[in-house]
């Protein structure tokens, strides 16, 4: 009964959408408030159908509802309570119920926070998010619906990917999820604006704290799958360059240059077209990566014309979109008209450098994930695209981008000195200098890890120095400068925290892939092994029971010299239900590297068990800077400047300041 | 099976490569040897897998793959002599570094045709940002200060 509920609810939520997709847009049109008033209520009736519809597939889940196909397919009554939960989307299905109580949110936040935006402005841009949910309800309810029956019943369920059982995966898909589906905000307020005709620095306010929260999600996402592959898959690897990673990578790039270009148009007035386009191609990017995801086209063209139902709906939908939107932004961005003017070097001047490079970075990898597809539909042979070539060219466009990244916050708006700037920066050019040269002391290369340890120097002090700057640092008291630190708006310290833990994340990039160390060997209880100046005593073998899984743990002592550091239990487990087994790595992490212990197969033959050990040097801050780049955003997010209805408030408040006030009253 | 392992792999942003690669066995005993096979490895594809070199990769194949490049490294073969070996017997398909050729051109030259145009753009819409008050508005000549000054004094 309560599948049925939940399926009826998805259905009613479905005309719901229909219904706030079509009367806010015509009450715009034709100026009739009780029509556009209705964009509220219909939007928090969305979201309330759609999480009973979520509940309840949720209960079935929990309570091992065998009766349900989906339950069957991936869950089992023995899976711990934690997967009984994250199962729901771990599955195709469910994931896009998740998907849709995301973009219901998302709707019903501006519907609740947005009290100060013009009337017409929000019907509109409700009216375009419940376009986008009627699409994706059609398509859970035609081609993946979650509430379909079994007859009869199994005993037991098949039980979840044991990858999936994981709890830094549990968690990934929802943080992802609320990245893409956030984008969605940027891409119906684009499109509202554009049939408002209208894009103002009041526009680029609203938008920008929507594209921020998506932002900030989608890092977190991002860097926990990123966590997840390096732990759980064996050997430390962390990214793959893989389809399905750039599929998350590309609307990321975008939407990064995306927040940058809305800083302009909320300042200075101007990139308005460019900053609308943006916002179309992010979103669209976090549609195209749920249809190569979802469609199968990426294991071949061949599974994809095997079962090409779910693949033609998304790709119809992402057509009608993008399509649909870039067709109205052909017709109406001509009329926008351009604003603020200003000389090549200036604050406008890094940030359109800044979104050239994201963007072409974002081209890249479109071409390169897309490129095989075409040659095999196009019959020109087949051929690889891999690792090699994002890093022939993903790097050479990333490296003028931090270099303008510390330059341009330093420079004024309208018209910078760039002497100026370079000599604010003359004590972290020189940290950067020792950075590359310590490089090539300690470990003399390759060159591509020298360039990146320069990279991450030039980011992480280069955003301090802007910081110090800001606070005029040892410029007068300090008391002077604390005063000022805690007096700069949020905004300010979320850039100087992101910018700085981009430089925090390449340093771990390139430590773990340039200086990593790894010993594979043949080992049996008693043996030892030497890497990176630890000893690892592989003690004894053990078999251990968990709640559906069994598992051969192995006991390491880990000594530097005589003293004992740690005891590291690496695991191998095996889930009898889908037959499959797991790599639990033991790793022992400190400030600056992880060791890294994987126990694989033993040879049945000699009693000697495969070992896998890795040093990988800086590896946590990888996650630790994805973390803080998010908290960077979050806190960004906080400033009172962003907080929703203050548009109206800074109006009055901006006049006092240099930068030019160009705040659009709120009508 | 199949899809639903698609499926997690789909939802996950993530592909699942396996847990294993080179085993204790395939080792070389030379390092140097050994370092060069690992780098070959990492640029060739395991041909059944999905995008995953045959240095992560489990399959028989990658393995029988990984072997047989440290076979060739052992009879003397450069380390551009046995991805060729390979591309004999698999084509480019084998190559995670699609060489450049007629077919790949879009794909090595898009990315830097797109940064060229992009920047040609760019510079453009700066000249054009630029106004007249721009910094590449030269100083009044002699000649023009004493018009200016003409003017003025009339206009007083």
């Amino acid at each position: 009964m309560i599948p049925e509920l939940g399926h009826y609810a998805l259905v009613l939520a479905l005309f719901t959408a229909l219904v706030q997709a079509g009367l806010p847009l015509a009450g715009a049109a034709t100026r009739n408030t009780a029509w556009m008033a209705v964009a509220r209520p219909a939007s928090y009736a969305q979201l309330a159908l759609i999480l009973v519809a979520y509940g309840a597939l949720t209960w079935a889940h929990v309570v091992s509802d065998f009766s349900v196909a989906n339950v069957v397919e991936n869950s089992h009554s023995l899976k711990p309570m934690l997967y009984k939960v994250s199962g729901v989307w771990g599955n195709h299905e469910g994931s896009m119920v998740l998907w849709v109580v995301m973009l219901a949110a998302f709707g019903a936040a501006v519907a609740a926070f947005g009290r100060n935006l013009p009337p017409t402005l929000k019907a509109r841009v409700l009216s375009v998010q419940a376009m986008i949910a009627v699409g994706f309800l059609l398509f859970i309810l035609i081609t993946s619906n979650p509430f379909l029956r079994v007859v009869p019943a199994p005993i037991d369920g098949r039980d979840l990917n044991p990858l999936l059982q994981d709890p830094g995966l549990a968690f990934h898909p929802p943080f992802l999820y609320a990245g893409y589906v956030g984008f969605s905000m940027a891409f119906s307020f684009a499109v509202a604006a554009l049939i408002e005709g209208r894009v103002d620095p009041a526009w680029a306010r609203w938008v920008r704290p929507w594209t921020l929260a998506a932002w900030s999600m989608l890092t977190i996402g991002i860097a926990m799958g990123a966590w997840w592959a390096y732990y759980e898959l064996g050997w430390g690897g962390w990214w793959y360059w893989d389809p399905v990673e750039n599929a998350s990578l590309m609307p990321w790039l975008a939407g990064t240059a995306l927040l940058h270009s809305a800083i302009v148009v909320e300042k200075r007035d101007a990139l308005k077209t460019w900053t609308i386009l943006l916002a179309i191609i992010t979103f669209s990017l976090s549609l195209m990566g749920t249809f190569l995801v979802r469609s199968g086209i990426l294991t071949s063209v061949h599974a994809f014309a095997v079962d090409p139902k779910r693949g033609v709906f998304i790709l119809i939908l992402l057509l009608l979109a993008t399509g649909g939107s870039l067709l109205l932004y052909s017709l109406r961005a001509p009329t926008l008209k351009a604003g603020g003017l200003f000389a090549p070097v200036s604050r406008e001047g890094a940030l359109v450098l800044n979104n050239l490079l994201l963007s072409t970075a974002t081209a890249t990898v479109f071409i390169g994930t897309l490129y095989p597809l075409f040659m095999d539909i196009l019959k020109l042979g087949k051929v690889s695209v891999g690792a090699p070539f994002f890093n022939a060219t993903f790097i050479p466009l990333m490296v003028p981008m931090i270099a303008v990244m510390v330059v341009g916050p330093l420079l004024a708006w309208k018209r910078g000195d760039l002497t100026y700037a370079l000599k604010k920066l003359m004590l972290a050019g020189a940290v950067t200098v020792a950075a590359v040269l310590w490089g090539v002391a300690a470990h003399g290369g390759p060159v591509l890890a020298l360039i990146g340890i320069g990279a991450a120097a030039w980011a992480f002090f280069g955003a301090l120095a802007e910081f110090a700057e800001r606070i005029r640092l040892f410029r007068g008291p300090l008391s002077d400068s604390l005063h000022r630190a805690r007096h700069l708006p949020r905004s300010a310290w979320g850039m100087t925290i992101t910018h700085a833990a981009l430089g925090i994340a390449i340093a771990g990039m390139v430590g773990t892939s340039a200086w990593n160390s790894e010993v594979i060997r043949a080992m049996k209880p008693g043996d030892t092994a030497d890497i990176a100046g630890f000893t690892l005593t592989f003690d004894s073998i053990q078999q251990v029971q968990g709640p559906n899984w069994k598992a051969d743990q192995a006991t390491f002592t880990v000594r530097r010299g005589d003293a004992v550091v740690t005891v590291l239990e690496p695991q191998r487990r095996s889930y009898s239900t889908r037959m499959m087994s797991t790599t639990e790595a033991a790793i022992r992490t400190t400030l600056f590297s992880d060791l890294y212990v994987a126990l694989g197969d033993p040879d049945t033959k000699t009693g000697m068990w495969t070992v896998r050990l890795y040093h990988h040097p800086l590896v946590p801050w990888i996650w630790a800077g994805g973390v803080l780049m998010a908290l960077g955003g979050l806190l960004s997010l906080s400033d009172r400047r962003f907080r929703v209805g203050a548009p109206t408030r800074k109006t009055a408040a901006q006049k006092g300041k240099a930068v030019p006030a160009h705040a659009h009253p709120a009508e | 099976m199949k899809r639903h392992l698609i499926a997690a792999c789909a939802l996950l942003a993530l592909s699942i490569p396996a847990a294993r690669a080179v085993e204790p066995s395939e080792v070389l005993p030379d390092p140097a040897l050994e370092a060069r096979a690992r780098e070959i490895s990492k640029d060739l594809r395991c041909l059944v897998c999905q995008n995953q070199s045959i240095d992560d990769s489990n399959a028989d194949l990658a393995r029988d793959l990984r072997r047989l490049v440290r076979e060739r490294l052992v009879a003397g073969d450069g380390n551009d002599q046995v991805k060729s070996f390979l591309v004999d017997r698999y084509g480019d398909y084998v190559l995670l570094r699609p060489p450049f050729k007629s077919t790949t051109l879009l794909l090595w030259g898009g990315p830097f045709a797109l940064l060229a145009m992009g920047a040609a753009g760019v510079a453009v819409y700066l000249r054009r940002r630029q106004g007249p008050g721009g910094s590449d508005t030269a100083p009044l000549t002699e000649d023009e200060r004493r018009r200016l000054d003409a003017l003025l004094k009339d206009q007083g």
